[in-house]
């Protein structure tokens, strides 16, 4: 059955995801949305009553790693990416 | 109006004292250059891989033990998912359907009386980056150092009944912390931050009230204030015939009051899910057994012992144990000078009042139990009189100098030859005639002026018991 998503439902989405989704691009969303909801609903079809979740398909446990310094300073590289940067800081739309 | 009890619970947030961050090799020292502290892993760049510092999970279980905490032997970590430039994976790493440690308890003390705070929950969990706003550009700019910085979250149960507990709960967190070394918890400088849960009830009911959450909270004075504001604004609220919202506000130290942080901003819906990235963590019973094994003695043993190992008094013991540091300066001062009592008042007293002058912790003193030691010794053996070591025991606190090379350099020793004393005492009588009139009309306070006036003469090195022996026989 398809889910239909409504409007409080976009709003909702839109304010968590801070977007603002007016007209066109609303409607767009809300189709694209409801879409993606139809594909995952698919799972619902398999019956996993006696099925364990799996939150790892590798069955692996105690990773780690020795409390060493391995990285030097890689600020040049690691704001190489950056869209807009000041000062050595990432600069975004301001916060507060 | 009617009689209400304040109800409090609280998420203390420990910045764990860790070389390097939570899931990779970056340095978490403080006062690093912004972003000099990153890579691709803590700034959530796409194909990263984040692993798991050993030494976290060490401290985790190592603070749950010390918490009376069942330790969970099979935990894992989930991906908390908010929009936030602090946050550059979009989801913090934490823990919420498995934590590390759970149901614990620690004893707090207040007015003679013990209680036990329940403990429900430790988990860890990754610290987010710092945001400063720019006015020129009116941006924020952000800086990564500190996000992957790893903390403990220790989430209390709401047992708590006045800011006294609350106090009291969060001191007896710091000491068995810092006593395991895991964190030095300063709450001013945020390794150490506490968010309180806070309700009110009709005194003898049982249903828990709407609370809030009070945030911003940076010394227990401001902990203080900001309950006894809030109990009052939710009391006002009740008694107004109104309802309190469920709410998370930010506690404003300067205007005493606090505001709400809830609009549409603040929407959250943090679909929590395990972290793939992650593999589980298996804690065997040789894990938990090594780190118990490893536990310090704690304050409450540390004290009871000093009482009756050294003979100090109870209220002397718990100050000097405070701080393992300082505890650790006292048995060592003793055992090299051999004289317990003395060795506590120079802690006591001399240490705490510095400490206090220069806004310092005991975690800041320097000086070696070797100079305190010199010190006491050369008192003892009355090379040098009572001010004069209070003057050479500022310069062991400051500089760490050696007291007995001091005291020779300097010329301080002590005047203990009667006949050089007797000396001056007689030029003090002759030139101090109304004094000296005074004493011998029945003044008796006169003669502490004339030891000052000896003291003077001799430079502050003359001993005073010998000086007042003089005096006494001379007048």
């Amino acid at each position: 059955m398809a889910t239909k998503i409504d409007d409080d439902m976009i709003e909702y989405v839109s304010i968590l995801a801070k977007l603002e989704l007016e007209g066109e691009a609303r409607a767009q969303a809300r189709s694209d949305m409801e879409k993606m909801i139809e594909f995952a609903d698919m799972l619902n079809e398999i019956d996993t009553e006696d099925t364990d979740p799996a939150v790892q398909v590798i069955d692996m446990e105690n990773v780690f790693r020795d409390d060493t310094v391995t990285n030097g300073d890689n600020r040049e590289d690691m704001l190489a990416n950056a869209p807009a940067k000041k000062n050595g800081q990432y600069m975004v739309p301001r916060t507060f | 109006m009617k009689n209400y009890e304040t109800v409090i619970g609280l998420e203390v947030h420990v910045e764990l004292a860790t070389k390097t961050k939570i899931f990779c090799g970056c340095s978490t020292s403080f006062g690093g250059d912004p972003n000099t502290h990153t890579c691709p892993v803590c700034t959530g760049m796409p194909g990263s891989l984040p692993v798991l510092n050993k030494k976290v999970v060490d401290h985790a279980i190592a603070v749950g033990l010390a918490a009376n905490c069942e330790i969970n032997r099979s935990c894992r970590f989930d991906r908390k998912n908010y929009f936030y430039p602090d946050n550059p994976q979009d989801y913090q790493i934490s823990q919420l359907y498995e934590p590390i440690c759970q149901n614990g308890h620690v004893d707090i003390d207040v007015d003679g009386k013990r209680k036990s705070i329940r403990i429900h929950e430790i988990h860890m969990e990754e610290d987010a980056g710092k945001l400063i706003h720019d006015e020129a550009e009116n941006m924020s700019l952000v800086d990564y150092n500190r996000a992957g910085v790893p903390l403990i979250e220790i989430v209390s149960e709401p047992d708590m009944r006045s800011a006294e507990e609350v106090i009291a709960y969060l001191q007896k967190l710091r000491t068995i912390i810092r006593y395991l070394g895991a964190s030095d918890c300063k709450l001013q400088e945020g390794s150490m931050r506490a968010d309180v849960n806070l309700s009110v009830r009709e005194a003898g009911t049982e249903k828990l009230g709407t609370r809030t959450e009070m945030k911003n909270l940076n010394s227990f004075k401001a902990i203080a204030r900001a309950i006894s504001n809030e109990r009052q604004r939710q009391i006002d609220i009740i008694e107004a015939g109104g309802r309190v919202i469920q709410e998370t506000r930010r506690w404003d130290d300067t205007k005493e009051e606090s505001f709400s942080m809830r609009s549409k901003e603040d929407a959250q819906d943090y679909r929590y899910f395990p972290d793939p990235d992650l593999p589980g963590i298996f804690i065997s019973r040789e894990w938990i057994d090594e780190i118990k094994a490893s536990e310090p003695e704690f304050k409450d043993e540390k004290k009871r012992r000093y009482v009756s190992q050294y003979g100090i008094p109870e209220e002397d013991a718990d100050i000097i144990t405070d701080s393992k540091h300082m505890a650790d300066i006292f048995e060592e001062t003793a055992r090299l000078c051999g004289q317990p009592k003395k060795a506590a008042n120079w802690l006591m007293v001399d240490t705490i009042r510095i400490l206090k002058e220069l806004s310092k912790e005991p975690e800041d003193i320097t000086f070696a139990p070797e100079n305190l030691a010199k010190l006491i010794k050369l008192t003892e053996a009355g090379t040098i009189n009572s001010s004069v070591a209070k003057e050479v025991f500022e310069k062991v606190f400051a500089d760490n100098i050696d007291p007995e090379k001091y005291v020779k350099e300097n010329g301080l020793a002590q005047e203990n030859d009667e006949s050089a004393l007797r000396e001056a005492v007689q030029k003090v009588i002759d030139d101090n005639p109304k004094s000296v009139a005074d004493y011998r009309g029945g003044k008796e306070k006169a003669i502490g002026f004339l030891v000052g006036q000896t003291m003077k003469a001799m430079q502050g090195k003359a001993n005073p018991g010998i000086v007042t022996g003089l005096l006494k026989e001379l007048l």
